[in-house]
């Protein structure tokens, strides 16, 4: 792709050049940088505290019987856990590489509208803190399983209408992000920049926004009818009263299958700008890539019965939720042979973002099979509820959206700082990460066939040992997090100086590689030209 | 090894230091799907004793063989172009190497081959699955926050108990209660009153619930399905004659505080030794209704 001839570094006449000072920078921020970094940081403080809530479930898992926590506790910190995880780690990290990086590919100064974006980030701590404050009110945290299925969701104490709350700000949040990412792409594309030629990162996050505004109203809904059968006597879900549990489910997962790919359709997109750089020639296939997501999107819609064939559904349902959840393998197929064949014939080197990348490929793959396996009906009565599963959206989710994650923030964070990292030490968090991940989530596919149940604190003795493998490999992989802190925060405050390509023989797809590394505060102010 | 089922097999006890580190030999060798009659070996599903369990098992080797030739395939040429393609090699990138028109409509076309390959099967299995039909025995199952009650129709009626965590179980789990749970037989597996039901018999459960959504799960069965206030969910199997025997599961749904400690088990006898508890049942039952006599415990059920 063609370059923009020159960064524009002329004065202007606006006073912003260069950032406020203190934390004026920060709570009154519209630089799409700044909020990017916030984004980012936010993210990964609560990727560390949804990380101690795993590590409370897998210290209690160690051995059977119960040590440690009170079985209340135990469902609080799974069910906060995954929800601490999904809505504040995993989406908040691709928004904040959204911000920071959509302007800089397509060429645009800023997001499109910089002070909703101020206030997309800062409902967040918000909405986190009253989260977490549940621990401390009568009844304390929700522990009905993040899912939030009524009736057991409605067992809980005072801290029920805060969730609820919480949840309303999440998806306000996230909602003002998706608008923004659409504006901002649909607006603010360098001239030249067609669709076709916009790198894939930015096909992935506005294919994700689209599903984004799509879903969390609907989530927004189904919370909204559980608080008012709470408080108002409704009875949307209480069947005493006319109502039916199983239509919760249903306007659950129409959010939540759309959700597990707004989680996943990014990494993606990063993937595919890290293979081409490191293998050192285009990505292959690049249209049938776009249009690989745009179904995998479509049918992310129509697959979120899936979830539920255990709740009994007529055959006809059955059938048509196991073959288009089948379905899905194709597109997936698609993008994992495109990747493959990025590789091929390529001149391979092994930096942390590639490294992540690949292992990406192999292990979100794992995690697909067994997507697949979870799919033939009569066998998911069998896996339904049970350790399988949970290892295989494990796989997704950790090696697959947040190794995504990892491998976008070492492939731009020299982009970020203007200085490269200890290569050494990012190299040893991946190979701990990538052996720890494996220790952790493998053992549980063989606890989940053996029979046993998700969700539960304590189990019976037979399944003692494959807990414990699982439990080690759970805080190895814990500990091995603290090294990428290390890392990051190593980076912002010193190192080598990064070049502008910062990868040496690069083959950038997006407009980030044409502006110096830090990249300045701001960018773009004249439009670049792509040809 | 068993797992779910515990009574009839005690070829191996558990745990064992090295049973882990077996398994992890076996699946690394690929051999993890060894048939080992009726019974989980610690990593891999149950063949179990039912028609179902048994298609269920199959379906899911089909599915996981693929899965692993897939894997073989596609993961083969990967390494290969991880260690053929290294610039520290040598290795010159070749950036012609774009689009294939031909490549990408086989590789779309062969999964899609692949997956109405695997679609057929278990499309018949749930069809199967599904087909409750000239049942020979139907017992309504009602969970609780957290117990099941099992109530008999057909040639059980009137037959009504509950079925809860057995007493060394419920004593050893409490936290730091310092009984060791490897001493406790069946540790979270065991409940004061089994469900009982004979064996090559058609027998139909009829599940619901009274609070909250609950799940009724054994695996030796193959059998499932939710149970879920407001909705009356079915389920069938029929265990084969001659493997009567004791076959334990656990509440498979998220139902609160003690989800993990309301299991279920069932007692399969042969259809005449099940005739005989069902005439036991009812002579208590009838002792029961005798004004005078004190009420057993199914009584005092029924009166409540």
């Amino acid at each position: 792709m063609a370059k923009s001839e020159a960064i524009d570094t002329a004065h202007h006449d606006d006073h912003h050049d260069q950032p406020a000072k203190g934390i004026k920078r920060w709570l009154f921020a519209t630089n799409h940088k700044d909020i990017g970094t916030m984004y980012l940081v936010f993210s990964l403080i609560m990727f560390f505290i949804g990380g101690a809530m795993a590590m409370v479930i897998r210290a209690e898992l160690f051995q059977p019987g119960l040590q440690l926590v009170d079985p209340v506790f135990f469902n609080q910190m799974t069910t906060n856990h995954a929800l601490i995880m999904i809505f504040g780690a995993v989406m908040p990290a691709f928004v904040g590489l959204a911000n920071w990086m959509i302007p800089l590919q397509i060429g645009a100064p800023d997001m499109a509208l910089p002070r909703m974006n101020n206030f997309s980030f800062w409902i967040l701590p918000f909405a986190f803190t009253l989260m977490l404050s549940t621990l401390f009110v009568p009844g304390g945290m929700a522990a009905g399983g993040w899912t939030l299925y009524p009736p057991l969701s409605l067992q809980t104490g005072d801290g029920f209408p805060m969730l609820i709350f919480a949840i309303h700000m999440m998806g306000a949040s996230s909602i003002m992000g998706a608008i923004n990412v659409i504006v901002t792409i649909m607006n603010m594309r360098a001239p030249g920049m067609n669709l076709l030629k916009m790198p894939l990162f930015c096909w992935s996050w506005l294919i994700t926004a689209y599903l984004l505004i799509a879903v969390m109203p609907v989530l927004a809904g189904a919370v909204t009818m559980l608080l008012t059968d709470h408080f108002f006597k409704t009875s949307f879900f209480n069947a005493a009263g006319g109502g039916d549990p199983v239509m919760f489910e249903h306007i659950f997962w129409f959010f939540g299958h759309p959700e597990v790919y707004i989680m996943i359709l990014p990494a993606f997109g990063i993937i595919s700008e890290i293979l081409p750089t490191f293998a050192r020639k285009p990505l292959f296939g690049a249209t049938s890539m776009i249009y690989a997501i745009a179904s995998i999107a479509f049918l992310s819609f129509i697959v979120w019965g899936h979830h539920m064939f255990a709740d009994g559904m007529p055959v006809a349902a059955q059938l048509f939720y196991m073959m288009s959840t089948m379905l899905i393998a194709v597109p997936t197929g698609v993008k994992v042979f495109n990747w493959t064949a990025t590789l091929w014939r390529g001149s391979l080197s092994f930096e942390p973002p590639m490294l992540f990348a690949l292992a990406f490929l192999f292990l979100f793959s794992i995690g697909g099979f067994s997507g697949l396996m979870l799919a033939i009906v009569p066998a998911d009565f069998q896996y339904n509820q049970t350790y399988f599963v949970v290892a295989h959206f494990h796989y997704v989710l950790v090696p697959g959206a947040i190794f995504g994650i990892m491998a976008g923030v070492y492939y731009w964070l020299p982009k970020w700082t203007g200085h490269m990292y200890s290569m050494g030490l990012a190299k040893t968090h991946f190979w701990l990460s990538a052996i720890f991940v494996n220790v952790l989530f493998f053992p549980q596919h063989f606890l989940g066939l053996a029979g046993m149940p998700r969700r539960i604190p304590d189990y019976a003795v037979q399944f003692t040992d494959w807990n414990m493998v699982s439990s080690i490999g759970g805080f190895g992989f814990g500990l091995s997090q603290i090294l990428f802190a290390v890392v990051i925060i190593q980076c912002a405050r010193g190192g080598k100086k990064a070049t502008a390509e910062v990868w040496e023989g690069t083959h950038p797809t997006g407009l980030e590689w044409t502006l110096p590394s830090p990249a300045p505060y701001h960018s773009f102010s004249t439009a670049p030209h792509v040809e | 090894m068993s797992v779910i089922r515990g009574d009839n097999d005690d070829s191996t006890s558990w745990p064992t230091g090295f049973a882990w580190a077996r398994a992890l030999c076996l699946a690394a060798l690929g051999l993890a799907p060894h048939a080992q009659a009726n019974t989980s070996n610690g990593y891999n599903l149950p063949l179990g004793v039912t028609s179902l369990s048994r298609d269920i098992y199959a379906l899911h080797m089909e599915v996981f063989w693929i899965c692993v030739g897939i894997a073989v395939v596609v993961f083969g040429v990967m390494i290969y172009a991880l260690v053929k393609f290294r610039r520290s090699q040598g290795a010159i990138p070749d950036t012609t190497l774009l689009h294939s028109t031909t490549v990408e409509i086989i590789w779309t076309v062969i999964p899609v081959v692949i997956l109405v390959v695997m679609a057929i099967p278990a499309a018949k299995v749930i069809l199967m699955m599904e087909d409750t039909r000239n049942s020979e025995l139907s017992i309504r199952v009602t969970a609780y926050q957290w117990k099941w009650q099992y109530q008999y129709t057909d040639a059980g009626e009137g037959i009504n108990f509950f079925s809860t965590l057995a007493r060394d179980s419920n004593f050893a789990r409490q936290l730091h209660s310092g009984i060791d749970p490897n001493t406790v037989p069946n540790y979270l597996l065991e409940v004061d009153k089994p469900m009982v039901i004979p064996s090559g018999t058609k027998v139909r459960l009829l599940l619901t619930s009274q609070d909250v959504i609950h799940a009724w799960w054994v695996p030796d069965f193959g059998a499932k399905r939710s149970a879920i206030p407001g909705f009356v969910n079915e389920l069938w199997f029929r265990v084969d004659p001659g493997k009567e025997g004791i076959y334990r599961g656990q509440c498979a749904a998220l139902c609160g505080r003690d989800h993990g400690f309301m299991p279920i088990v069932v007692d399969v006898r042969t259809p005449d030794d099940f005739k005989k508890w069902v005439d036991e049942q009812k002579a208590a039952l009838k002792q029961a209704a005798t004004p005078g006599a004190a009420p057993p415990r199914s009584a005092q059920v029924l009166s409540n």
